[in-house]
């Protein structure tokens, strides 16, 4: 009897647990989620242009091409060579991106045939001039963030799930993001950054996803909209291909000087 | 052969090599940049020939070819400068033509090529392969073509280059009525050299290089033909001869990266008839990122540089402090700044050097450049420079 009392306790306890899951947790769990959603895609690469508009609509361009080797337990590691503008072409940019240990990166000057370690603590400043900051590119990495689940929202008519997220590396330019993750396929449509005195600096949209390989979902338009100071950046991104067989050693310091 | 019987031939060469480029393979890549640049002289100069306005125009393409998958390609970078005032400023020269052959653990290159050793910001001690153009710039960071075998292994413990480099490349040094010389010109059309074989001897060299953690390291030896000549005066006492010696030199490159600091050294030590000598730069780079809740990044550069002749002569460098900063806007125009004082640590000698370069729209590109000295040791190599100030303006076009 005494038995039985305790497994009725235990069982009426069960959807108590469930229901008592907290917001962090079920931020967490989404974005666990998502990032598993994407896993297994090996090694991808692309092209991609980049347009900067200032406030007074006035553009310029970039072009770089990226490469990346997805790396299980550690963050994945990439590697970019510019194209435009001009005076850069053939820099080329290499990047060991890691949760919470400081990213290993090199850069490798065309010009003085030099390659060039150099300090991954910059992780607020702009990308090439633009909107997007180095750590709004690097890879995502579960570890990077605390998660808060705040609620559920139809935002461009997709149900959403919407959390906030606040790093746990050093140096962020953020106090924290909110994040709208789509219900059905667990993409990320849109991110809010607030800035260190927690004003909304800036605003991402995710747009014209396509799936790959039956399974990756990549956005091939991302909008950085600058909230303060009007300027923004658009990234198109084009001819994805995935697990094309690249391993380790297309992703060492040798191979930056190799690029064009 | 003449320097301008060299620039003849190199333009000739180079123009049958653009035109095997176009006309032969398809796909080939074209780019690079053409400028244009005026230098301002503050002081007149001391001797009697030079002005104190210099023009000057530069032609740098660059093409490219790859096929095999990628795993082949052959790179040609003609140069060509012509000076307003300058003889010896005024000369062409291939940079690169070279063939690559890449494999999954090893490469190889062959044909005229360029390679950068080491980490520091001051001087570049351990970096031997190329000769200095040093009529480009007295900041010696301007290098010539270096005909080369270069085969590369990489392997789990690092990369080993091995270098065979069988044609020697004389340094460039101002003519007459060139700035930034001593009292008597070099006359590079009487090099001599320690080796029977002259220009022809057989240099080889070797490195290795590996990453570990937050360690980047290099070894490397060279042997081969002293890229800096000794200076000698010519039997009129008229003119200076370069001699070239044959040397021996190890060298060591270490840089640790720990969040915004860069730590550097860079140690040799050469061996060549003349003279045994050690040498070493070694300092940080220290960078603030986004200052001032702007998106500006200040790197601050402190660097000692030692040379155990202790000879002004030999080297200015030999008990000295570097101390810079570099400025990045990170704006769309990459505006960036470098300022660096180099301060003799026995006298009052110094040298300032200032450069600093935006993006004009897309594809130009303006360039400033400041170097000012100043010597009282007539026995420094610094002081038959002490007059030669100099502001420089250049507009590039990119294509």
């Amino acid at each position: 009897m005494r038995k039985l009392v305790i497994v009725l306790a235990a069982l009426m306890a069960l959807p108590n647990v469930v229901l008592a899951e907290t917001a962090e947790e079920k931020g967490r769990a989404i974005a666990i989620e998502s990032d598993n959603r994407d896993k297994g895609w090996a090694d991808s690469s692309a092209d991609m242009k980049m347009v900067l508009r200032n406030r007074h609509g006035k553009e310029s361009t970039r072009k770089i091409r990226v490469t990346n080797l997805e790396m299980e337990n550690d963050g994945d590691k990439g590697l970019t060579v510019f194209d435009h503008p001009r005076d850069v072409k053939g820099t080329a940019f290499l990047s060991y991106s890691h949760s919470l240990v400081p990213d290993e990166q090199w850069i490798y000057l065309p010009a003085l045939k030099r390659v060039k370690r150099i300090s991954s603590s910059n992780k607020s400043g702009p990308f090439m001039g633009s909107e997007f900051a180095y750590e709004d590119i690097s890879s995502f990495e579960i570890p990077k963030y605390s998660y808060l689940y705040l609620r559920d929202e139809v935002l461009d008519g997709q149900d959403c799930f919407v959390l906030e997220l606040r790093p746990q590396y050093k140096h962020s330019g953020y106090t924290k993001s909110i994040v709208w993750i789509d219900k059905e396929e667990y993409r990320t449509q849109r991110i809010d950054y607030y800035d260190r005195k927690d004003s909304l600096l800036k605003t991402q949209r995710f747009k014209d996803y396509k799936q790959y390989l039956g399974q990756y979902w990549r956005a091939h338009t991302q909008t950085m909209e600058n909230q303060q100071n009007g300027k923004s950046t658009t990234l198109y991104w084009d001819n994805f291909q995935f697990k094309t067989g690249l391993t380790e050693k297309d992703f060492e310091k040798n191979d930056l000087k190799r690029q064009r | 052969m003449t320097l301008n019987v060299n620039v003849k031939n190199s333009l000739l060469a180079a123009g049958a090599l653009a035109g095997f480029f176009s006309a032969g393979l398809q796909a080939v890549e074209l780019s690079g940049y053409l400028a244009g640049e005026y230098r301002y002289f503050q002081h007149q100069s001391p001797f009697a020939e030079p002005g104190q306005n210099q023009a000057s125009f530069v032609a740098a393409p660059e093409f490219y070819h790859e096929w095999d998958d990628g795993n082949q390609n052959i790179l040609f970078s003609p140069f060509l400068r012509v000076d307003s005032e300058d003889d010896e400023r005024t000369h062409a020269d291939i940079r690169e033509l070279q063939w690559m052959y890449i494999q999954d653990d090893w490469e190889l290159k062959a044909g005229v090529g360029k390679v950068f050793w080491g980490v520091t910001e001051s001087q570049h001690l351990v970096d031997v392969i190329n000769q200095t153009d040093l009529v480009e710039n007295s900041d010696t960071e301007d290098k010539q073509g270096q005909p080369m075998i270069n085969l590369s292994f990489f392997k789990d413990w690092g990369t080993v280059d091995l270098f065979v480099l069988p044609y020697f490349r004389e340094r460039t040094f101002a003519g007459d009525k060139g700035r930034l010389r001593s009292g008597l010109v070099v006359d590079t059309n009487k090099a001599q050299y320690e080796s029977g074989a002259g220009r022809h001897h057989l240099d080889v060299a070797v490195r290795w290089s590996h990453t570990l953690g937050d360690w980047d390291v290099g070894l490397s030896h060279f042997y081969g033909t002293n890229r800096e000549p000794l200076l000698q005066p010519n039997t009129t006492f008229d003119k200076l001869i370069p001699y070239y010696e044959i040397m021996h030199q190890t060298g060591i490159d270490i840089q640790q990266t720990s969040e915004a600091w860069l730590w550097k050294l860079e140690i040799i030590r050469r061996e060549t008839r003349s003279e045994t000598f050690t040498a070493l730069t070694g300092g940080f780079e220290y960078t603030f990122y986004g200052v001032f809740e702007s998106d500006i990044d200040v790197g601050l550069i402190a660097e000692y540089l030692f040379d155990d002749r202790n000879d002004e002569l030999a080297t200015p460098f030999e008990d000295d402090v570097l101390v810079g900063t570099r400025i990045t806007w990170n704006d769309e125009q990459s505006t960036e700044l470098l300022v660096g004082m180099i301060q003799d640590m026995s006298s009052s000698d110094n040298s300032w050097n200032i450069e600093a370069s935006r993006r004009i729209g897309d594809r130009w590109k303006a360039s400033i450049e400041g170097r000012f000295f100043s010597s009282n040791n007539t026995d420094s190599a610094i002081y038959s420079i002490r007059d030669d100030d100099y502001l420089l303006l250049e507009l590039a076009r990119y294509f």
